[in-house]
């Protein structure tokens, strides 16, 4: 069990999201850097979907009331066990008392901290994800707080086994403060003239300081349509980019609603939105560039063939085929 | 119009059937979107019916995009009707005007009938839900009789009661929880129509038939 010391800005638990009440207007949640999200749950040895906790705008204490291996992951944190600074993208052992905390520092914004066996709170329509709008999953349908207690499941495998591991840096994505995002175009590419979407794809843009896990403004060249802004309402998905009449465009992201009414000129492929996830509002630059579907998921079975093999020697991962 | 499939980034791909709101096109929306989750292929996730189109989400890793896109299109080639089944229709008390519908009123003057005719009106008649978003469980309906159809807010509130009924152009909805909203309330009701906690979380869904009862008219 963790207890929660302190717990600022927007931290909250986090499975790898809710499938299968889409179509009710039920947003999938879930992490906003799924690569991140991923290495954490594997390095303390538990199943890649497991609950964790999501750590953004804010610093996170808690307290361990047992012992327990710990993990941390993402960016633009740092992490301290018993008052020892150690590195993200690393498994430590935690005993009982030990406090842990992950403070705000450099460049990044999302942290993920796994616990071996997982976190255990509420599930709600078959997930722990919390959706803090329907106020259900996770703590209460809420961000963690001072006093909140984090139940943790028994782990699968020996704490000794899972501790002191790390993921080396060639094996995490490729974060950066002025990362180019790749992007498919469409479905509405035709309701935008091509100045709009030459404008997209060579001008840079940063994240507006109003952007949450529901969706990120960009600030940056306008982007005009061909006529009106209205559509009639279609399927969403995380990573869309919704330009509503005033020309500043949306990405979509995990808390997105499941339906919008905006032209979509274009969509982050999933490779890239940990990317795109971790940077910084005002401070960091994004440059789009256009791929095929193919290539998009090539490259994401590429990044998926990597975290899950972040652990493995370079002649095991080499045998995998991993790059 | 011909069908049309979009690749909605690299984990969806969006059919497109029509691009207006219309019940019968709305119905062929259904009638698909049945036929797609009942045929799923290994590496569909799931699908999301909405006006005009359905949204196929699905696992990049287990299945590519080419392979979605050529099943959809098997699908598609497919008769168009899709055997009958009973769609739900559930009734959905409301208390129309006063607190409950702060809009009703305007509703009435715009259209220079009675706040209760517009009751009337509203209740005479089953919609089709259309589709769900927006947050969970809000519900778009039709089709509105022309008498009481009527533009939404210009600004919307911030903050809108949970149960309240309202009126967008066209289109009548539920809000089943506390959220910002633009529409025109014309009344509430205390159906609860999504309870996370419950075996079954929502009333109704996309496809199924809603009908309004009058339980009382303040104005």
């Amino acid at each position: 069990m963790l207890e929660v010391v302190e717990a600022g800005g927007l931290i909250t638990i986090q499975d790898k999201g809710r499938v299968g009440w889409r179509r009710y207007g039920v947003p999938a949640s879930g992490p906003m850097d799924e690569m991140a999200f991923i290495a954490a749950n594997l390095l303390v040895g538990n199943a890649a979907e497991e609950a964790e906790v999501e750590i953004g705008g804010g610093d996170l204490r808690l307290q361990a009331s047992s012992d327990c291996v710990i993990a941390a992951s993402g960016a633009g944190y740092e992490l301290s066990v018993n008052e020892w600074s150690f590195p993200l993208w690393g498994s430590y052992f935690v005993r009982r008392g030990w406090a842990i905390s992950l403070q705000t520092a450099g460049a990044g914004m999302w942290a993920y901290l796994a616990i071996a066996g997982g976190f255990e709170a509420t599930t709600a329509l078959g997930s722990q994800s919390t959706y803090m709008r329907g106020h259900f999953g996770g703590v209460e349908g809420r961000v963690l707080q001072a006093g909140d207690t984090l139940k943790v499941k028994a782990a699968s495998r020996e704490l000794m086994e899972v501790a002191e591991r790390m993921i080396a840096v060639e094996r995490r994505p490729a974060y950066s403060e002025s990362p180019t995002v790749e992007i498919i175009m469409g479905p509405q590419r035709d309701r935008f003239p091509s100045e709009s979407i030459e404008a997209l794809l060579s001008n840079p843009y940063r994240i507006a300081a109003v952007s949450d896990r529901m969706g990120y403004r960009l600030e940056g060249r306008e982007l005009r349509h061909n006529g009106g802004a209205d559509l009639t309402s279609e399927g969403m998905t995380p990573g869309a980019i919704q330009v509503p009449a005033d020309g500043a465009p949306i990405v979509m992201m995990a808390d997105c609603a499941t339906t919008g009414g905006y032209p979509k000129i274009g969509c982050v492929i999933r490779a890239d939105l940990p990317l795109l996830a971790q940077c910084r509002p005002g401070k960091d630059e994004v440059h789009f560039s256009e791929t095929t579907v193919e290539a998009a998921q090539e490259k994401y079975a590429v990044a998926m063939r990597r975290v899950h093999t972040g652990l493995m020697t370079d002649d095991e991962a080499t045998a995998m085929g991993a790059a | 119009m011909k069908p049309r499939l979009l690749p909605l980034g690299d984990a969806a791909i969006l059919v497109q059937l029509g691009a207006d709101v219309d019940p019968e096109l709305n119905r062929r929306v259904h009638s698909l979107d049945r036929r797609l989750q009942a045929r799923a292929i290994e590496g569909v996730i799931e699908t999301v019916p909405a006006f005009a189109s359905v949204l196929v989400h699905y696992d990049p890793v287990q299945v590519g995009y080419r392979q979605v896109a050529e099943w959809l299109d098997r699908e598609l080639a497919q008769s168009d009707e899709a055997a009958a089944r009973p769609r739900r229709r559930i009734e959905v008390p409301v208390r129309y005007g006063g607190d409950d519908g702060p809009d009703l009123e305007f509703v009435a003057e715009h259209h220079k009938i009675s706040p209760r005719k517009v009751a009337e009106i509203h209740a005479g008649k089953d919609y089709l839900v259309y589709m769900m978003g927006f947050t969970p469980g809000f519900p778009y309906m039709g089709k509105l009789e022309e008498t009481v159809a009527t533009a939404r807010l210009e600004t919307p509130r911030t903050k809108v009661p949970s149960g309240s009924v309202g009126i967008a152009g066209a289109q009548t909805g539920i809000y089943p929880i506390e959220s910002p909203g633009g529409w025109r309330l014309i009344g509430r009701t205390t159906l609860k129509l999504f309870d996370p906690a419950s075996e079954q979380p929502f009333l109704f869904g996309p496809a199924d038939s809603v009908r309004f009862i009058i339980e009382a008219v303040d104005a």
